[in-house]
């Protein structure tokens, strides 16, 4: 079982790409679960979201605790919140970032990766809600859910020209990722 | 057809697919999606019923009783809070036998506020003759809705559908969601035994001195344990409309050679099974009792399933303050007091406003419950938020 956490603010669309990433891993053929951790329910507050993927059903309730994939919204979180906690050695962290992942210098044995997402989201959806780019990026790097699978997930929860942006901001990052 | 859907919105598809003609709510986290897209579903004119939108829970309760009782198909859906503030109604609504579907997104009770998920709240209308199922997934908290109209109707007793809030009403996971049709052959349209109807006038639930009102309460005691046969009958017929079991009284796991059984209900079922599969490669048997039903309580099926395990631990998210576990004393009473003496029946209250719980957790009340019984234990408990308080 592939376990993501999902870190960032209210406002983000932390819980919305939980859910495409969980919608997406479905039409792939896949069992997936994903769920949000609320804290206050209003813009800016840290939000935590969650993904299991599976071959076979899920069961288990609990949070995620030791995840394989970490995804970081916001890269001042790391400072506030304790992000890396129990993410797996050999695992992979993906950040919201204008920097290079070494400037970042986290203290992890795990693969540290950026993006720098709400920026590409500005150009291309015209606000900084930097999800799809973020799952654009992850999608390319682990090749855990295909673009495909996100691109109709993506489609079908925001049709029309919503939808549209986030699918090309989503191969934006697709682009930018697979140069690297 | 198998949906990746988020619980909420499969709640809403299938108590949309059950055509209730009057739907009240008023909106409460974490219960909110459901009537979200009740009203969009009506809205849109893909349902033709009466949404009412009202300025309370007491309210809504009260339009739903007033609707049923003009012989309406009736839904409500809430939370915490809003349920303790229907809490009259509630009491009114089972006296008057009126069969409502509400759904309870269960989430903890103030003070302190919390939004996030335990039992305390359908826990705390137990006693009020609505019938309460539990769900453990999605796909449950689906098909219970469907079965709770057909149950609620059958018995003229309104059940409470409970699904654990954010865990489940939140959760995107797969989902079968039926075909309309599949619903409206398993669910005929609803046939009111009594209604008041202005052309011959009569009340209901009005007044009862202290020669009748006793009777009614003993009635009512009665109705809640024979709706035992209908909610199996309800079960056994959606297993074969649908092809899947849901719902029911108990259901176990791996109970044959347990040498310790859990007992439990809602969403922490999952990880218990989970826990108990790994426990299982680890050489130990550990099984499960699962209550669906929580009211009419399950008595003499824990009794039959339970009665040669010795060694028993009840994980609940609720609380009897000043008492302790409600689930485990349930429990315990299931067992005629001469068999009492030398079986081990733990009480672990878990997961209170939200807290996690996670496997490892549970893995610590299994092995302590091996070594002695624990009469009662918060589970997860943080001995620095405690230490220096008056207790």
């Amino acid at each position: 079982m592939i376990e993501i956490r999902i870190h960032g603010r209210g406002g983000q669309g932390n819980v919305a790409a939980a859910e495409l990433l969980s919608i997406a891993a479905f039409k792939d053929g896949k069992f997936a679960q994903a769920f949000p951790s609320f804290g206050a329910e209003r813009i800016g507050a840290p939000v935590m979201a969650f993904v299991r993927i599976d071959d076979k059903k899920i069961r288990t309730r609990e949070d995620v605790r030791t995840p394989d994939y970490l995804i970081v919204q916001d890269s001042f979180l790391i400072e506030t919140v304790p992000v890396l906690d129990g993410l797996k050695p050999d695992g992979m962290i993906l950040v919201n970032s204008e920097k290079k992942p070494e400037e970042l210098q986290l203290k992890t044995t795990a693969t540290v990766e950026t993006i720098s997402a709400t920026e590409i989201a500005l150009e291309i959806i015209g606000r900084p809600i930097p999800n799809a780019v973020m799952i654009g990026a992850f999608c390319t790097i682990t090749g855990l859910v295909s673009l495909d699978a996100v691109q109709e997930a993506i489609m079908g929860k925001f049709p029309g020209k919503v939808g549209e942006n986030n699918v090309a901001a989503l191969e934006r990052a697709h682009e930018i990722m697979q140069k690297r | 057809m198998l949906k990746q859907i988020e619980g909420s919105h499969a709640v809403a598809e299938c108590v949309a697919m059950c055509r209730p003609n009057v739907i009240s709510a008023y909106p409460i986290t974490p219960q909110t999606h459901i009537v979200e897209d009740l009203s969009m579903i009506v809205g849109q004119g893909k349902l033709d019923a009466e949404f009412i939108n009202v300025e309370s829970e007491f309210a809504a309760a009260s339009v739903v009783l007033g609707a049923s009782a003009a012989g309406a198909r009736a839904y409500s859906a809430t939370s915490s809070q809003g349920l303790l503030l229907m809490c009259e109604v509630i009491y009114c609504i089972a006296g008057m036998r009126l069969p409502i579907v509400l759904t309870c997104a269960n989430r903890a009770i103030s003070a302190p506020l919390s939004i996030w998920n335990d039992q305390q709240d359908s826990m705390a209308l137990r006693d009020a003759g609505w019938i309460q199922l539990h769900a453990e997934d999605n796909q449950e908290a689906a098909d219970l809705h469907i079965q709770a109209f057909k149950i609620a109707e059958q018995t003229s007793l309104p059940v409470m559908v409970c699904m654990d809030g954010f865990i489940l009403t939140h959760a995107y996971e797969p989902v079968d969601i039926p075909e309309p049709k599949q619903v409206d052959h398993f669910l005929p349209p609803y046939a009111p035994k009594n209604i008041v109807d202005p052309r011959s006038p009569k009340g209901i639930g009005l007044f009862a001195d202290p020669r009748f009102y006793l009777e009614t309460r003993y009635i009512l005691h009665r109705a809640m344990e024979k709706s035992e046969e209908t909610i199996k009958e309800v079960s056994a017929e959606f297993a074969k409309a649908f092809g899947r079991d849901s719902g029911g009284f108990i259901k176990t796991y791996k109970l044959e050679d347990a040498d310790l059984v859990i007992v439990s209900m809602g969403s922490v079922v999952g990880t218990i099974k989970e826990l108990i599969d790994q426990m299982e490669e680890e050489g130990k048997k550990v099984g499960l009792v699962q209550i669906c039903s929580y009211r009419p309580f399950p008595r003499h099926e824990i009794y039959n399933v339970l009665k040669d395990k010795m060694n028993i631990v009840v994980l609940e998210k609720s609380v009897s303050l000043g008492r302790g576990g409600i689930l485990a004393s349930d429990v315990r009473w299931s067992f005629p007091r001469a068999e009492k003496k030398d079986r081990n029946i733990s009480s672990f209250i878990a997961g209170l406003g939200g807290r996690n719980i996670p496997m490892d957790d549970l893995r610590y009340m299994v092995e302590k419950v091996e070594k002695e019984p624990v009469e009662l234990e918060f589970l997860g408990l943080k001995k620095e938020l405690i230490s220096g308080k008056d207790l």
